[in-house]
């Protein structure tokens, strides 16, 4: 009976010893992970622009997509904006910018400086969009394939070796 | 006499007792939700940009009938099961419910058997 | 100058620790029946140079010596002289440094107070103390020495977090320490009595007022870090079920198990091998929780700046003491015959006792399970305040009638209690009850219970007050406790129950009405302080019912070194609520978050705390008289 008791403890000890161990070498950042592999789900973006809508349907089967979240008043929006004028060349993807807590009349002084790398801006003036698309904060951005399978997200503003990513991806198929 | 007291007491609180249950407050929801760009705090307690968010998507839901455990199961698919203070008891969390108990019981077990030793020789 | 200084104190440190122990060792084989006079010396020489080495830093902090990296880092030399002094302690290296100072300093008062019992306890308990203080003093030298220095010496330092300038959290992590470093002191007398088999009521006898004075200090130390939170993160709750703050509660579930049990070792020489195990316990959790914090594996509301190697010494330092725990501990146990009367005293300590256990492992495991998931699913969760509310409340409700009814067995005997009484007392606690639920408001359920069970625990110790005074039979310490627990709890379910929560974006000029409350926005206005600027709100809160008026002005604070904004509840306390109210910006608009709280009995809560270790302190009176 002591044995048992004894072997008990210590192999509770020691499991819960080695958990700390690998929990140490682990970073704290956001998981991003429970978005990853599902379905993009929603029926249609209202565009920045009166009355008009992008709707999920024409998206599906044709390209892959980057769906941007950005606004004027942010600055990490503006450094990582030359990485997406890079991305606009590429024949494969589509951009999809969502106006983000902003005002139209800044968004617009905003991407006539900068240029305008989007395929379809759509606004979120609340931001309740932003949390039916699991965004932390802008920017943030997720890739998405042609079946609108959400592929990877970006959190905080893209660089050079997020751009290498999306470019593998887009082009590995 | 006293069991009639006790009686009519339980009866008058049974019937306040209803009253208090069952209306689904935001802010109650909000306390059971992390802030998830913050550091330890609820989506009550912070107040910034991801929380105010928060807030107006709850507003909505609660406005579109939702009960507490679907808007729970909405913010947790959008972003993990990080977000909500009360894990859900499925088949991961089953031994973080069920252990506490099996404590329990199990104290009082140990505790029942000292006891009992020594009836037996006595 | 000061970080050689420091550096050389610590290596004179370490030498006298080798000193102590290899001096111990020679006493052990000496023949003679006392201990060595120069091991008294060595051990006061040692708390003293400790003492000077922590004055060291102290001093580099008030000359604003960023020569210095740990100055550098955590001090400016425009913040207040108080806070430059606290800041010593407000960082990882320094207070470890004050880890090592407690160590040191109990163990040279456990050797010269305990001066009746036997020379081979009081050389093994001093040996293994020595062991656990080289173990932190060369965990300082490797990666946490504050007294490291920069180059180029830098102009201005980085500066403190202003939400941690503050009296409140100048004295909480002393007091922490005090109660949870200090409770080493058992850790090494528990391992000494394995070893030299020593008698288990002498053992009882020598510890119980190290536990209680652990124990005061960590319930005070827990208590002013949630006053602390309470004004000054602006949140209005006072608990978070923060794993930072489940890391202090679990040793102290462990502490109050002890300071039961170990009455019963005394008094019955019962329960020996609990007792050990407890305090093994107590220490291993203690330094587990410092491990969780400093590590920075867990997420919470406490920072410090983590380091993985930091953690992987932690670790290794835990499991050395765990496992040489666990294997003296089989080596020497045997079994002991337990008679024990199902109705008698030691059966309601041992319910404690159960009861301890369950909540400390409940918010173990809570405080574990996500990094377990995290570590082996790869699935990141939650554990917060519902499900601690869910599997704990419950079980402290059936907590509270053994609290009452408990201290009244006798030992030994098996006298059953006086039922009729306490049929007597629950109706009463039945009616006082009700009449809250219909004077006031109604409660849910849990609170009815709750607060059924905590008038149960307040009438009965009452009762006993009552009785202990004219009696002459006084376990004063006792019912203190158990008294002020009762109204804790109480305070605490009024509390929750009747909190009133309401948030409302505002500008200046607004009113809003909700309730039978009316809240104006009457004004904003930017003053300029010393090391802050300052947006003060002037709001008036009229409550419409009994015809009050309160003006309120929170603030939202400016700092510039370093740049941090915080935002100070303006609260307004008397005895029966405090109205609570926090005022926040909304980034890119011209409204303000206003949160207006009305918590009843707030004063009551802390009040009970304190009347909670006053309890611990009448203990450790008595058992002095008694000696």
């Amino acid at each position: 009976m002591q044995k048992i008791i004894k072997i008990i403890t210590i192999s509770i000890s020691t499991a819960i010893i080695f958990v700390f161990y690998l929990s140490l070498n682990k970073d704290n950042n956001y998981n991003t992970e429970s978005q990853i592999g599902k379905k993009l789900n929603f029926d249609k973006i209202e565009s920045i622009d009166e009355d008009k809508y992008l709707y999920i349907k024409e998206l599906k089967g044709k390209n892959f997509v980057l769906i941007n979240f950005w606004a004027s008043w942010c600055g990490p929006c503006r450094s990582e904006h030359p990485m997406l004028m890079k991305l606009k060349s590429e024949k494969k993807l589509k951009l999809i910018g969502i106006n983000f807590k902003d005002k139209k009349s800044n968004a617009k002084i905003f991407l006539k400086e900068l240029g305008n790398p989007y395929y379809f801006i759509g606004k979120d003036e609340v931001g309740k969009l932003s949390i039916n698309f699991g965004v932390y904060g802008i920017p943030e951005s997720i890739l998405v394939d042609e079946q609108l399978t959400i592929l990877q997200k970006f959190i905080g503003p893209l660089d050079n070796q997020d751009l290498d990513d999306i470019l593998k991806k887009i082009n590995k198929v | 006499m006293k069991l009639k007291i006790l009686i009519i007491i339980f009866i008058f609180k049974l019937s306040i007792l209803k009253s208090a249950e069952n209306i689904v407050e935001p802010n109650h929801i909000h306390k059971n939700l992390r802030c998830l760009v913050c550091q330890g705090q609820s989506i009550s307690d912070s107040n910034s940009d991801f929380a105010q968010t928060v807030k107006l998507v709850v507003k909505d839901l609660i406005e579109q009938g939702k009960s507490e455990e679907e808007i729970y199961s909405f913010m947790a698919e959008k972003y993990g099961d990080w977000i909500v203070y009360k894990p859900q008891l499925n088949k991961e969390n089953f031994l973080l419910w069920f252990l506490p108990y099996f404590i329990l019981s199990f104290g009082g077990f140990i505790i029942f058997r000292l006891l009992k030793k020594k009836t037996q020789k006595t | 100058m000061l970080s050689n200084l420091g550096n050389f104190l610590l290596f004179l440190n370490i030498l006298l620790s080798f000193t102590v122990i290899y001096f111990s060792l020679a006493s052990l084989k000496s023949a003679e029946k006392i201990i060595f006079r120069k091991i008294y010396n060595i051990s006061l020489a040692q708390s003293t140079i400790v003492l000077v080495c922590f004055f060291t830093l102290i001093a580099a902090y008030i000359t604003s010596d960023f020569s210095l990296i740990n100055v550098y880092q955590n001090s400016h030399s425009t913040k207040p002289t108080f806070y430059k002094i606290s800041g010593t302690w407000g960082n990882h290296e320094g207070s470890l440094l004050l880890w090592v100072i407690i160590l040191t300093i109990f163990s040279f008062l456990f050797l010269i107070i305990n001066k009746n019992h036997s020379k081979n306890y009081r050389l093994y308990t001093l040996i293994v103390q020595n062991i656990l203080i080289l173990g932190f003093l060369f965990f300082i030298l490797i990666n946490s020495n504050p007294f490291l220095s920069i180059s180029p010496v830098p102009k201005e330092g980085l500066g403190l977090n202003p939400i941690l300038q503050d009296p409140a959290l100048a004295i909480h992590p002393p007091l922490l320490y005090l109660g949870f470093v200090g409770s080493s002191i058992y850790f090494s007398a528990a391992i000494a009595s394995l070893l030299t088999n020593y008698s288990e009521r002498a053992f009882a006898k020598s510890i119980k007022n190290w536990i209680l004075v652990s124990w005061i200090f960590q319930t005070l130390g827990i208590t002013v870090g949630s006053i602390w939170a309470y004004y000054e993160l602006g949140w209005g709750g006072f608990w978070f079920w923060d794993p930072v703050e489940n890391a202090s509660l679990l040793p102290w579930f462990a502490m109050t198990a002890l300071f039961h049990s170990v009455v019963v070792l005394e008094k019955r020489n019962l329960l020996y091998f609990w007792v050990i195990i407890l305090c093994l316990i107590t220490f291993t959790l203690s330094v587990t929780g410092t491990f969780l914090v400093r590590s920075g594996i867990l997420n919470s509301v406490h920072t410090f700046a983590s380091d993985p190697s930091r953690g992987l010494y932690i670790l290794a330092f835990l499991s050395i003491m765990i496992f040489s725990s666990i294997f003296l501990l089989f080596k020497k146990y045997y079994n002991k015959d337990y008679i024990i009367n199902s109705n008698s005293k030691e059966t309601f300590v041992l319910i404690n006792n159960w009861f301890m256990m369950f909540y400390l492992l409940t918010v173990l495991i809570g405080t574990l399970y996500p990094i377990f998931t995290d570590a082996i699913t790869n699935n990141k969760i939650s554990v917060g305040p519902p499900f601690y509310n869910a599997v704990i409340i419950p079980v402290v409700i059936v907590f509270l009638i053994f609290m009452a009814v408990g201290p009244n067995t006798k030992w030994i005997k098996n006298r059953f209690v006086d039922i009729k009484k306490y049929i007597l007392i629950f109706i009463s606690a039945l009616i006082i009850n009700f009449l809250i639920g219909y004077f006031f408001k109604s409660l849910t359920i849990l609170t009815n219970l709750i607060i059924i069970s905590s008038l149960f625990l307040i009438i009965s110790s009452t009762f006993d007050l009552i009785k202990s005074i004219t009696e002459d039979r006084i376990d004063f310490a006792r019912i203190v406790s158990h008294l002020s627990f009762g109204f804790l709890i109480f305070f605490i379910g009024l509390n929750h129950n009747f909190s009133i929560e309401k948030d409302f974006n505002m500008k200046v000029g607004e009113t809003k009405n909700f309730d039978n409350y009316k809240i104006e926005f009457k004004k904003l206005e930017l003053k300029n302080f010393k090391n802050y600027k300052s947006i003060v709100g002037d709001l008036k809160i009229s409550d419409n019912k009994f015809g009050e008026e309160r003006t309120l002005n929170p603030e939202i604070r400016i700092y510039d070194s370093p740049k941090t904004l915080t935002y100070e509840a303006a609260i307004k306390t008397n005895l029966i609520k405090d109205y609570y109210l926090t005022m926040s910006n909304i980034d890119r608009s011209e409204y303000y978050n206003i949160k207006f709280q009305k918590k009843p009995l707030m004063l009551w809560i802390w009040i009970s705390v304190f009347a909670l270790t006053f309890g611990g302190f009448l203990r450790i009176f008595k058992n002095a008289k008694n000696n």
